[in-house]
């Protein structure tokens, strides 16, 4: 455990010496607030409609969960973001190793693989957290103007956290097939665009084959989470891609001994 | 201390690095690899320090088997590899402080344990500098001090004098006899001069397979049965050649340099006695300018090109004659 947390603590450490966490958090904290700020305002304006036909109507207003739709709809738009993001916390975990020869250091310390995976997978899940936490910020907001169900928000928020575990440990997964940064930002990318588009191609195909690639979809697993419903079906999708991913790297980590 | 056997490393069909390899390092001893770039010097290195798994064979380090007890065998090695492992953006005393944690340094010492090795290889002026910073001499060093955090009773070594000045490298060598005896090591080099200064035993290695093992002292003995003149003489390169080599006693003589009527030949003689005076008559009695005479030892540098060099009889292979001069890549 010991092990584990130093390598967390060292790749944190990276990661805020380099420019690459101040990239990512100002981009990240950026949108966010454009695109929280973008939502509000549209989902104010279709209100302000909706009650003014009410009265032309005679009609009383219509209960609406404003602040629901508000979160739901920024979380949804940072899931997106996050498809960018992600590949750029995982881009380095090994491929940096690999590069610089450190990899040797850690592979002949008195640790295990698993110990190394996992120290790499959290260290990218802390500075992955620090995101997620930065997005409560405009979400404090609606606490203090309204009167947001708090159920359904941390339902929005669990399914966020099991997604960005699912691209993180893609992204890990990638970053031990090379040692370049930007080979494994773009391959990862471009793996999770696939899991993401598979929902596109689904609907053109029949039977089996589209209820296999809807389940792919590393999308339509969140719909459900951002309309506030739990399913264990989604949690275990997202659980088993993870640990799946993880237990690849774990592999890969065997077969670059192998190798040499 | 150290108990390798019939190891071999294959990574395709084809391509072998090391093949059937045996030896013992004795506790305390220092065990030189010697050999050519290439030879699978880095290979047998990483498999003794559980970095890569062989493909036949066993190696035991204090009785413990690399494959089956990885950890146990990892805890009593410090390996410094051939590109020391630095993480450069930290600072020297960061770095020491995650490897002493990776290392299972208790939380206690871990403060004592970074000041000791720092002071061992002389880094402590340096110890909040960003490593990238560092000359290489230094970075080196820090490479050092990582491997010998927590005091392992192995060491392994792996060029630990490349890309260093010769004053460096005069350091590095210094360091490396003042840990002998407490530790084991096992140091890989293709720098001669360098094993010949630090090692017990030299096992020379070429293409995979062992060529040779013994002590410094010995191997140079062993070969010693050929010595060499060196030769400059004012005349026809043919003719001297030719009236060379009719000299009693002499096994061989190769034009090494020509230049405007004069020439350097190296003269191998097949027994031990001298022949330098028979070689200085027969030159002057023909009315050739002898410039210059004299008989050099085979140096491990000979020994070695002449144990790797056995089989493709090379015509002639320079020497270099300075340690600096060889390690240039």
């Amino acid at each position: 455990m010991r092990n584990i947390a130093a390598i967390v603590e060292r790749e944190l450490r990276a990661y805020f010496i380099s420019p690459i966490a101040y990239v990512v958090l100002t981009i990240f904290l950026f949108l966010s607030g454009l695109f929280f700020q973008t939502m509000l305002s549209q989902i104010l304006q279709m209100a302000m409609v909706q009650s003014m036909q009410g009265a032309q109507f005679g009609r009383g207003p219509q209960p609406m969960d404003m602040p629901g739709m508000v979160t739901s709809a920024f979380l949804n738009t940072m899931s997106v973001i996050l498809l960018f993001m992600i590949p750029m916390i995982t881009m380095g975990l090994f491929s940096e190793e690999k590069k610089r020869g450190t990899i040797e250091l850690l592979l002949t310390a008195p640790l295990t693989d698993l110990q190394v995976v996992l120290g790499k997978f959290f260290a990218a899940v802390s500075f992955f957290l620090i995101l997620l936490f930065a997005t409560l910020l405009p979400v404090a907001v609606l606490y203090i103007y309204s009167n947001p169900a708090t159920g359904p928000l941390l339902s929005k928020y669990l399914g966020l956290l099991l997604y960005g575990l699912a691209l993180l440990s893609i992204g890990l997964f990638i970053s031990t097939l090379t040692e370049n940064q930007i080979v494994s930002a773009v391959l990862s990318f471009g793996t999770i665009m696939v899991l993401w588009l598979v929902d596109v191609v689904a609907q053109r195909a029949e039977g089996t084959v589209k209820s296999v690639l809807t389940y792919l979809s590393l999308l339509s697993h969140l719909d459900d989470f951002m309309k506030g419903v739990l399913s264990t079906s989604h949690i275990v999708f997202y659980l088993s891609l993870t640990l799946f991913a993880l237990f690849l790297t774990y592999r890969s980590i065997d077969s670059l001994r192998w190798r040499g | 201390m150290i108990t390798v056997e019939n190891l071999t490393k294959r990574y395709s069909n084809t391509k072998t690095a090391i093949e059937n390899m045996s030896f013992t390092v004795e506790k305390g001893e220092i065990l030189g690899f010697l050999g050519p770039n290439g030879a699978g010097k880095t290979t047998t290195m990483r498999i003794i320090t559980g970095y890569m798994p062989a493909s036949e064979g066993t190696v035991r380090v204090d009785g413990f088997d690399v494959f089956e007890k990885p950890l146990e065998v990892r805890r009593r090695i410090g390996y410094l590899p051939e590109n020391p492992p630095l993480y450069t953006e930290m600072t020297v005393a960061g770095y020491l402080r995650f490897v002493a944690k990776i290392k299972g340094v208790h939380s206690a010492n871990i403060g004592n344990e970074i000041t000791r090795v720092m002071e061992k290889v002389n880094v402590n002026d340096v110890r909040d500098r960003i490593i990238a910073k560092l000359s290489k001499g230094y970075k080196q060093r820090v490479g050092l001090a990582q491997a010998l955090l927590n005091d392992p009773p192995v060491l392994v070594l792996d060029e630990p004098t490349i890309g260093l000045d010769p004053k460096q490298i005069q350091e590095v060598r210094e360091l490396i006899k003042e840990l002998a005896g407490k530790h084991t090591m096992v140091l890989s080099t293709h720098i001669l001069p360098e094993v010949e200064q630090t090692c017990n035993r030299v096992i020379i290695i070429d293409k995979g397979k062992i060529v040779a093992v013994d002590t410094p002292h010995n191997l140079r003995s062993q070969v010693q049965g050929a010595d060499q003149i060196s030769l400059e003489v004012e005349g026809p390169a043919g003719e001297v050649v030719a009236k060379l080599r009719s000299v009693p006693g002499v096994a061989d003589v190769k034009t090494v340099a020509q230049s405007e009527g004069r020439a350097r030949f190296q003269v191998e003689s097949q027994m031990k006695h001298d022949i330098r005076r028979e070689l200085a008559c027969a030159v002057v009695q023909n009315g050739w300018g002898l410039l210059e005479l004299h008989a050099s030892k085979m140096s491990l540098e000979d020994i070695f090109i002449k144990l790797t060099t056995a089989e493709t009889e090379t015509e002639a292979v320079a020497v270099p004659e300075s340690p600096a001069s060889t390690d240039e890549n």
